[in-house]
């Protein structure tokens, strides 16, 4: 079996995007989470940089390593609420939680083994260009996207309004 | 117009031709890797000497505004040697491990701030040809990759378990979250303006005259508001909350030392040179030179002149005006930079993007 240079980063990144969620729900510590979930996010970004998707790695790095991670550890940090979450677990919701997991491998490996992979889906090296996406974002044809778009322009104004409306002195 | 000028010095038959011979000898992927073995390599060397020589231009730019000599006793006239003597000293200091901190987070910290200033710092336009991560969102995924360093401050305030660290870092979280609007609006502006978020592109469509004259009122208007945005977001100048010696000690990095005290060091130093590489690439036309029109014999000089030391040259003008500013005005309190982001810079650059896409609309750029 052939395998190229991109093949071996993808599998080092998997790798590391599978060690790093595994620690992101093992620690104790919020904050360490938190980190480790920005691992986690800038793996996926690698990902989306290795398919030739640039624009989306960047958009990733942006919101989520950049925007929402910022977001939970200023949270964190203001509410002083990293003390040691290991909580006791009782059997009853370990038992549901192991029967959840098992039940979730399941249903993917079916998913994988039946649709198999593809080889060779992206072109690889060619990037995107920003313009077609563009167009893609605002177009009102088929496969283009301008009714989510705005929708979630609603939804974000939606929740500042909320967020004004529980900060505000009375 | 005769653009000839812009292959005298394109690097990029160069590296072609290098590429092509390390295939001969060897598969592709080892000559890739090897490539960006020596890349990455000359892009550390690159980043330790420019810090140096920013260094001790500070210092010697802020004694010129204090009326003081500044470094003039180590390595003869000037005192050229100074840094580097200062470099070796913090290179032999041990790196303290606190107690009842939380080890990982404060080892981390240092080295996401580098992170984020390495992966900006690899996107500047060195000259034709030798852009280092070129793709075709360059300047989006410059402004994605220095919000990494926000994380690497807020880390490093935690990490150190002390309140001087901690609050520096809210407060310089908070400030750098705020001005990263400003300088996204006015990048968005500029990309308007060239059509292009491809660096390289947008240093090509200045071939014909440098954004700034091409945009006249609403791109001086944004290269200001980009270099007070950029200045906060190195929190350097008038913006120092994080580290507000007087108040908070040395602010996130009290806690550090040895190298890792020097990683916070470098990377603001280089975070100046960034952000004053950007604004050159997005105003001043990156390595082009400069043209002015009527001047054949003026303009043809100016060609043999190679895109290197016109970009360095642009970038050093523009770090030299944010020295300036820093030695100049006093610090702001917490409450006034945020004030002065939400109430006055941000509209201001929302209607500078506003006049601009008017502009370019209907062709009132030129």
């Amino acid at each position: 079996m052939e395998i190229n240079l991109q093949e071996i980063v993808f599998y080092v990144v998997a790798a590391f995007i599978a060690v790093c969620s595994v620690l992101a729900v093992t620690t104790g510590r919020l904050l360490r989470a938190a980190t480790y979930l920005l691992f986690v996010l800038f793996g996926t970004a690698a990902i989306y940089g290795l398919l030739g998707y640039t624009f989306l790695g960047a958009v990733q790095l942006m919101v989520y390593a950049g925007g929402i991670v910022v977001l939970y550890v200023f949270s964190i940090l203001l509410t002083r609420s990293d003390k040691d979450m290991r909580d006791k677990i009782s059997k009853p919701k370990l038992v549901s939680v192991v029967l959840t997991t098992l039940v979730g491998c399941a249903l993917i490996l079916f998913l994988i083994f039946t649709n198999g992979f593809v080889l060779d889906a992206i072109p690889q090296g060619v990037e995107l260009n920003v313009k077609e996406i563009g167009m893609a974002l605002i177009g009102g044809d088929k496969y283009e996207y301008v009714l989510p778009f705005e929708l979630l322009s609603v939804l974000l104004l939606a929740c500042m309004i909320g967020g004004v409306l529980i900060a505000r002195k009375r | 117009m005769n653009q000839s000028f812009l292959d005298y010095y394109n690097l990029e038959p160069l590296l072609v031709r290098i590429h092509e011979a390390l295939c001969s000898v060897m598969p592709e992927w080892l000559a890739l890797t090897l490539e960006g073995v020596v890349v990455g390599v000359i892009i550390i060397a690159l980043y330790a000497v420019l810090a140096i020589v920013l260094i001790y231009m500070e210092r010697k730019v802020c004694a010129a505004f204090q009326c003081r000599i500044g470094p003039n006793r180590v390595g003869g006239k000037g005192g050229t040697l100074q840094v580097f003597a200062d470099v070796l000293k913090i290179l032999t200091k041990e790196i303290i491990a606190l107690k009842n901190s939380d080890k990982f987070l404060y080892n981390l910290a240092p080295y996401l701030v580098i992170l984020a200033s390495f992966l900006t710092f690899s996107c500047l336009p060195w000259n034709n040809g030798a852009q280092i991560l070129h793709m075709n969102i360059g300047i989006f995924f410059v402004l994605a990759a220095s919000s990494i360093g926000i994380l690497g401050i807020l880390l490093a305030g935690w990490g150190s378990n002390s309140k001087y660290t901690l609050i520096g870092a809210v407060r310089s979280g908070a400030m750098l979250i705020s001005y990263e609007l400003s300088i996204g609006i006015t990048v968005l502006s500029m990309v308007v303006m060239s059509g292009t978020m491809d660096i390289h592109g947008i240093v090509m469509s200045q071939a014909d005259g440098w954004n700034i004259f091409k945009g006249h009122i609403p791109a001086i208007a944004a290269f200001v508001v980009f270099l007070i945005a950029g200045n906060a977001e190195a929190n350097r100048g008038p913006f120092d909350l994080a580290e507000a010696e007087q108040e908070l000690t040395a602010g996130y990095h009290t806690e550090y030392s040895g190298m890792h005290f020097g990683f916070f060091y470098l990377a603001e130093y280089l975070n100046l040179f960034i952000t004053s590489g950007i604004a050159a690439t997005l105003f001043l036309g990156g390595w082009m030179p400069l043209h002015i029109a009527g001047l054949d014999g003026f303009n043809a000089v100016m060609d043999y002149i190679p895109g290197i030391v016109w970009f360095m040259g642009k970038t050093f003008l523009v770090v030299f005006l944010l020295m300036w500013v820093r030695w100049t005005f006093p610090r702001l309190r917490i409450d006034q930079v945020l004030t002065f982001e939400w109430k006055y810079l941000m509209p201001l650059a929302l209607v500078i993007l506003i006049v601009m896409t008017v502009c370019k609309v209907y062709g009132l750029v030129f």
